[in-house]
């Protein structure tokens, strides 16, 4: 029995369609990835998921019950990572986790009881009377996962569960998050980072206009689409530096002053481009981000 | 249809306590300033027109002005406690806080929120009434031990109008609307309920309109209560101020369905 399944699922708001006859199966254990730009649907889709918004078409089952129908119980095996922080800015890490367990219908006994191990996971003990205003961004995101857990939860749900954090803060949330898929815990995150895609989820669907435009595991997808080494170029006409290099690429896409270039053969490209002045050249092996350049003709950060 | 009901319905009995005490332990914190905030006002207008036009107005339903006005400032502060509670503070929890984004990630439904919400602002109704009645027994302007009698209408007066106001809270895009409520609404309530006169110095027409406002029920047995008097028609007030609870509580629960989970 899969943890999250979508058959057909469609939504549309007034005239513009957010998901589009999307469907996908997330298996107990995995960790699935929403891939997609800003405006692709990923947070409607994870709030469909949780029952907060009803498809116009189509079938949702989450850890076997039907959603929006049985939404409540399937929320009782979910925890959530919003993309916007809701913890209560004046209680202290202890009271956040204390009132959020109430809402689990937890007595007071029952979550001080998992709060150590709450605590630990997150690395917050230190932390546990401090108000959540004194907190820095990354722990603030690191209580939201503790909180997140606090019901004990088979599957979790998270909306850019990174965004917004530093380098380092995100490396240990990736490190938490690797840590929970080892218990077996299932994952459906959304992301725009093709780095946390590649690195935490073990298949992932690509995500455009609501239209699931590819679906597999992040190394198929790169092997099977890209397959070669990449040169980014820039620093010079990409109008002009194309015709220069055509013959020896696979293909080329151009985006903003950057040229992209697809080379089985990096080298003989290199040759060519080593009698211009002033170009900046990065040679590097293909990853999700030429995958969605691919597919859609824009980069997706940018 | 059934599933859109069931997450705008309370999904059982006790799910709301646990918002209620989400919202008491954020209160317990700045509980003093809180109190003196929700008193200061009603007392200011008890004893600056209660003692002040009191000299000038002399004896009035047979009583003193002050002891007169006593009832309708415990029903106006039920009432300004109960509406603020919920079109600022839980419009900021609906709002921009995010808190309700986080309850409903949860086990518990938009029913128990709302219903959660509102049990906390009639409490927060209750302090407020609560505090002018002592003070005002205290001060020999009640009647003891009947004023009791006037607690349990707080307590539904402070319901009625926190559910009047979630209706507000659910259609408001901003807090700049409220004013219109307060404005529009409330004041009125005021001056033509007899929270500071008796209704019957109001044209006929605004008695009729009159007796169809949460405030005047509340004040009707609010007020015989704090002098020692009999109160008449107990059954249609207390029916009344039910129905301003019940009616916009599920109006207000469907309207919010439509805000947050569309």
């Amino acid at each position: 029995m899969f943890s999250i399944d979508l058959s057909g699922v469609s939504k549309t708001y007034g005239d513009k369609v957010v998901v589009d006859k999307l469907s996908f199966s997330v298996a107990p254990g995995e960790c699935f990835g929403l891939l997609g730009p800003n405006g692709a649907g990923k947070s409607t889709i994870a709030r469909m998921i949780l029952g907060m918004t009803a498809p116009d078409a189509g079938k949702i089952t989450v850890l076997g019950v039907p959603v929006p129908a049985m939404a409540r119980l399937a929320r009782r095996g979910i925890g959530v990572v919003p993309q916007f922080d809701n913890l209560d800015p004046e209680f202290t890490v202890r009271e956040n986790l204390l009132v959020y367990g109430r809402y689990f219908g937890m007595n007071t006994r029952k979550v001080k009881a998992v709060m150590p191990s709450l605590l630990e996971f997150a690395r917050l003990e230190s932390k546990v009377d401090a108000r959540v205003s004194e907190l820095s961004g990354g722990m603030k995101r690191r209580l939201t996962l503790a909180r997140a857990l606090i019901n004990d939860p088979q599957l979790l749900v998270m909306d850019e569960p990174t965004t917004g954090l530093d380098p380092h803060a995100r490396h240990l949330i990736w490190e938490r998050l690797r840590f929970l898929l080892a218990r077996g815990k299932t994952i459906i995150l959304t992301t725009h980072f093709m780095e946390e895609a590649e690195r935490l989820c073990d298949r992932l669907c690509v995500l455009e206009r609501g239209r699931n435009i590819a679906e597999g595991r992040p190394h198929a997808l790169i092997d099977e689409l890209i397959g070669c080494e990449v040169i980014e170029i820039y620093g010079g006409n990409p109008h002009e530096l194309d015709s220069l290099i055509r013959p020896y690429s696979d293909r080329i896409e151009i985006s903003g002053e950057t040229l992209f270039c697809y080379a089985p053969d990096p080298e003989k490209v290199r040759v060519r481009l080593r009698e211009r002045a002033g170009l900046r050249v990065l040679q590097r092996p293909p990853n999700l981000e030429d995958v969605f350049l691919r597919l859609t003709g824009r980069e997706m950060e940018k | 249809m059934g599933e859109g009901c069931a997450a705008a319905l309370p999904a059982n009995a006790w799910n709301w306590i646990a918002v209620w005490r989400r919202n008491y332990l954020a209160w317990k914190k700045v509980a003093l300033a809180s109190i003196l905030g929700n008193l200061a006002d009603p007392m200011i207008y008890l004893f600056g027109l209660g003692l002040g036009l009191g000299l000038v107005v002399g004896r009035v339903d047979g009583t003193s002005y002050v002891a007169f006005l006593a009832g309708g400032m415990v029903a106006t502060s039920a009432m300004t406690a109960a509406t603020f509670e919920t079109i600022y503070a839980a419009f900021a929890r609906m709002n921009a806080q995010r808190t309700w984004e986080g309850i409903l990630y949860t086990q518990m439904t938009l029913g128990d929120i709302v219903l959660g919400e509102l049990a906390w602002a009639a409490s927060k109704a209750f302090l407020a009434g609560t505090g002018i009645m002592i003070v005002a027994t205290v001060l020999g302007y009640a009647t003891w031990p009947s004023v009791l009698y006037a607690l349990p209408v707080i307590v539904l007066t402070g319901f009625a109008f926190a559910s009047l106001a979630m209706v507000v809270t659910s259609l408001a895009p901003s807090y700049d609307y409220f004013i219109f409520y307060q404005t529009l609404v409330l004041t009125p309530m005021l001056f033509l309920c007899g929270a500071v006169f008796p209704i019957t110095q109001l044209p006929q027409t605004f008695q009729q309109v009159a007796q169809f406002l949460p405030l005047s029920h509340a004040i009707d047995l609010i007020r015989p209560a704090m002098l020692g008097r009999p109160a008449g028609s107990i059954g249609l007030h207390m029916g009344a101020l039910c129905l301003y609870t019940i009616l916009p509580f599920f109006l207000s629960a469907a309207l919010f369905r439509r805000r947050l989970m569309s």
